[in-house]
C-alpha cells in the first residue's frame, strides 16, 4: 500500500467479484476460504488476484480451518479476510467467538443462501439473527454491514477493514446470493461514505511478531482468575457501546413526509425503493429506511421518527428476523407490519406494491 | 553440565501435576529454541487442554487456538510471516480427535510448521476421559471397563499415519520417562525445528508422556506404564526423515 488499482475505471462485474476486488484494493494481506455456493467466485477471484499481488491465498480444508487460519493471520496484525455462505458461516461460529474474545480484526463475508440445514443455493436473508445476535458462544458482537449493490460490495470491504481495525473485532459483510451473483457497473475508487475518519492499521503495539526487543506477548481468550473474565467482558462491552454511539449508518429515502415506511436491507431494500415509487404514483406516501449497519442498528432513528408514521413495514427474505429489532426500537409508537419471502423466493415490486396497497391504501391516505 | 533455566522459559512454577510430562516437554522445546537462537522469531500455538496455559511458562510470543485448530492457526501465522518460526503444542484429544482434519491437511500441505504432540493416552484436563490414543484395555472415565476395540476402535498411531503424507519431512516418536529417552526427545525436537528452518516441509514429534493423575497411578508407576504398556503400542524412533527434500516456497 498504496498500490495502483486503475482508480476511476468502471467495469461490469458480479457482486462476488466486486467484493474480492474491493478486498484486494483495500489492502487485504491474506485470504483463507473453503468452496461453497453461492460465493465460489470470491475464492476463485482471490486465488488469481492475490497471487498477482504477491499476497497470501489458501484454500482451507474446512470452514473451521479457514476461520482458524484467519485467526492466525490476524494474530500477527495482517489484514485478513474470509468469505462463505450460510452453512459454512455456521461452522465458522467457533472461530468468530475466539476472534471476538481475543480482540482480533478480520473481515468476514456471508453470501447468504437459504436454510435451515443445507437449504438451497438461492438468495436469502435468514442469517440475520446469527449475524447480529451472536451466533457463537459468549457475549460478543460483530460489526455487521449490508451492501445493496455491486458497487457497495466493492466499497463496503474498505469500510469493513476500517471497522475491524478500529475496534479490533471482526466485521461481517452480510449479503446474499442475488447481490453476489448479479452484475452491475463498479467504479474502482477509495470510497468515502459510509466510512468515517481514517483508521490506523498499525498493530505494532499488540500483534504477535516475535519477542524481538520487547517482552513476550500472549493473545488469548481464556481468563480463569476470579473476576478476570468479567472485567474482560466489561471491556468488550465498552467497545461495543462506543460502536453503537459512533458507527450507526442508514439511508432514509423519502421518509420526511411518509405515512408508510419500509424497513429493509440489502436486496430487499432495493425492491422497497422501487415499490416506494410505485406507491407514490398511486397516492400512497411511502418511504424506506435502509440500515447500512445491521449491528449497531439504527434504533434511535426509528424511535425518534416512528411517531410520524402511520405504518412501518419490515420486508425481509426471511420469516421475520430484523423485525424484532424494529419492534424493540419502535415499541408502541407505530404499528409494525411484516412481509417476507423465504427459501429462495424474492418479492417483486408488483407483489410488494399490491400487498402494501391492500394493507395501507385506505388507512394511510 | 551446569543446570540453568533456558532464556525461553519464564521463572514461574507450573500448574502441572507431579509426574506430568508437560514440564519436561516445555523445557526441551525451550532448550532447543535457545540453542538455535530463534527465541525472538518464535510464534507458538498452545492447545485446549492442560497445556493451554503454556503462554505463562514460555518467554516468547504465544497464542491459544480453539480445540484442535492449532495447525490451522499456525498455518495462518506462517503463511503470512514466513520469517517466523511457528510451532504448535497439542495433546492427543486435541490433535488426534477433534483436530484430526486440521493436522492431516496441514501435514499434507507440507506447512512449514513444527508440531509437538503430547500423547498421554487420555484427556488430562477434563478428568481422564478416553482419547484416540488410549490403549486397549485401558480404563478411563468414559471407558470404565477398558477400551474395547470392537466398541471404541484402536489406539491411533498418528506418526505412522502422517508419515505417509508427502508434505511430511520429519516424523518421530520419543518418550519422556527416562533421562536417556529425554535426550533422544531433545534431538528429535531439534530435528523438527531444523526442518522448518531449512524450509523443507512439515515436521512432527510425538512425545509419550505420563499422566499419573489421569491414569490413577503414582508418578513412579507411571514411568513403568510408559515403558511396559505404551512403548509396545507406540514404538519409538524416527519414522520419517527426508533429508534431501527440496526447499518449498513459503
Amino acid at each position: 500500500m498504496p498500490r495502483q488499482h486503475n482508480t476511476g475505471v468502471t467495469k461490469l462485474m458480479a457482486g462476488n467479484h466486486a467484493l474480492a476486488e474491493g478486498a484486494v484494493q483495500a489492502g487485504c494481506d491474506a485470504y483463507f476460504g473453503y468452496p461453497i455456493t453461492p460465493q465460489n467466485e470470491v475464492p476463485e477471484y482471490m486465488a488469481q488476484r492475490m497471487a498477482e499481488e504477491g499476497r497470501v491465498f489458501l484454500q482451507s480444508e474446512s470452514e473451521l480451518a479457514a476461520i482458524s487460519m484467519v485467526m492466525g493471520a490476524a494474530l500477527t496484525g495482517k489484514r485478513v479476510m474470509t468469505s462463505s455462505s450460510s452453512p459454512g458461516i455456521s461452522l465458522m461460529q467457533e472461530g468468530i467467538s475466539y476472534l471476538c474474545g481475543c480482540e482480533l480484526p478480520a473481515v468476514l463475508a456471508n453470501v447468504v443462501r437459504g436454510g435451515p440445514g443445507l437449504g438451497n443455493i438461492a438468495a436469502a436473508q435468514s442469517d440475520y439473527f446469527q449475524s447480529v445476535k451472536g451466533g457463537g458462544h459468549g457475549d460478543y458482537r460483530l460489526l455487521v454491514i449490508a451492501p445493496a449493490s455491486v458497487q457497495e460490495m466493492f466499497d463496503f470491504v474498505f469500510w469493513a477493514f476500517d471497522l475491524a481495525f478500529k475496534y479490533r473485532n471482526p466485521a461481517l459483510i452480510l449479503t446474499d446470493g442475488l447481490i453476489g451473483q448479479m452484475m452491475e457497473p463498479v467504479t474502482f475508487r477509495e470510497p468515502t461514505w459510509p466510512r468515517a475518519t481514517p483508521v490506523s492499521f498499525d498493530c505494532s503495539g499488540w500483534a504477535l511478531t516475535g519477542a524481538r526487543g520487547r517482552p513476550p506477548r500472549s493473545i488469548k481468550s481464556l481468563y480463569l482468575g476470579d473476576g478476570v473474565l468479567e472485567a474482560h467482558n466489561a471491556k468488550l462491552q465498552a467497545k461495543y457501546a462506543r460502536a453503537m454511539a459512533e458507527e450507526v449508518r442508514y439511508e432514509a429515502v423519502e421518509t420526511d413526509d411518509a405515512d408508510v415506511v419500509f424497513v429493509a436491507y440489502g436486496i430487499a431494500a432495493r425492491v422497497c425503493r422501487e415499490t416506494v415509487a410505485r406507491l407514490r404514483a398511486q397516492g400512497v406516501k411511502a418511504g424506506v429506511l435502509r440500515p447500512l449497519t445491521l449491528w449497531p442498528f439504527p434504533s434511535a432513528w426509528l424511535a425518534e421518527h416512528a411517531p410520524r408514521f402511520a405504518h412501518i413495514m419490515v420486508v425481509e427474505l426471511s420469516c421475520g428476523q430484523m423485525i424484532e429489532d424494529v419492534q424493540l426500537a419502535v415499541g408502541n409508537r407505530c404499528p409494525v407490519n411484516f412481509y417476507g419471502r423465504t427459501g429462495g423466493g424474492v418479492m417483486t415490486c408488483q407483489e410488494l406494491t399490491t400487498v402494501a396497497l391492500e394493507r395501507f391504501s385506505t388507512k394511510a391516505v | 553440565m551446569n543446570y540453568k533455566r533456558p532464556e525461553s522459559m519464564q521463572l514461574v512454577s507450573t500448574h502441572y501435576c507431579a509426574g506430568c510430562g508437560h514440564g519436561v516437554a516445555h523445557r526441551l522445546i525451550c532448550e532447543v529454541i535457545d540453542e538455535l537462537g530463534i527465541r525472538e522469531r518464535v510464534l507458538a500455538v498452545a492447545p485446549v487442554g492442560c497445556a493451554v496455559l503454556a503462554y505463562d511458562y514460555w518467554n516468547f510470543d504465544v497464542t491459544e487456538a480453539a480445540h484442535g485448530r492449532a495447525p490451522a492457526v499456525a498455518t495462518g501465522m506462517k503463511r503470512c510471516n514466513p520469517e517466523n518460526i511457528v510451532f504448535t503444542y497439542q495433546g492427543d484429544g486435541d490433535l488426534a480427535a477433534i483436530g484430526a482434519g486440521e493436522i492431516v491437511n496441514a501435514a499434507n500441505r507440507g506447512e512449514l510448521i513444527s508440531v509437538f504432540f503430547i500423547n498421554n493416552a487420555n484427556y488430562g484436563m477434563t478428568g481422564g476421559q478416553m482419547a484416540p490414543t488410549t490403549m486397549l484395555g485401558q480404563a478411563t472415565t468414559t471407558s470404565p471397563s477398558g477400551r474395547d476395540a470392537r466398541r471404541e476402535g484402536w489406539p491411533m498411531k498418528v506418526i505412522e499415519m502422517l508419515a505417509q503424507l508427502d508434505g511430511v519431512v520429519y516424523a518421530a516418536r520419543c518418550a519422556l520417562h527416562t533421562p536417556k529417552h529425554v535426550r533422544e526427545a531433545k534431538k528429535a525436537i531439534r530435528a523438527a525445528f531444523d526442518a522448518q528452518i531449512a524450509g523443507t516441509g512439515f515436521s512432527i514429534v510425538e512425545l509419550l508422556a505420563a499422566c499419573p493423575v489421569g491414569w490413577g497411578v503414582k508418578p513412579t508407576e507411571a514411568v513403568q506404564v510408559i515403558e511396559q504398556q505404551m512403548i509396545p503400542v507406540y514404538p519409538l524412533g524416527t519414522v520419517k526423515q527426508v533429508a534431501s527434500a527440496a526447499p518449498v516456497a513459503p
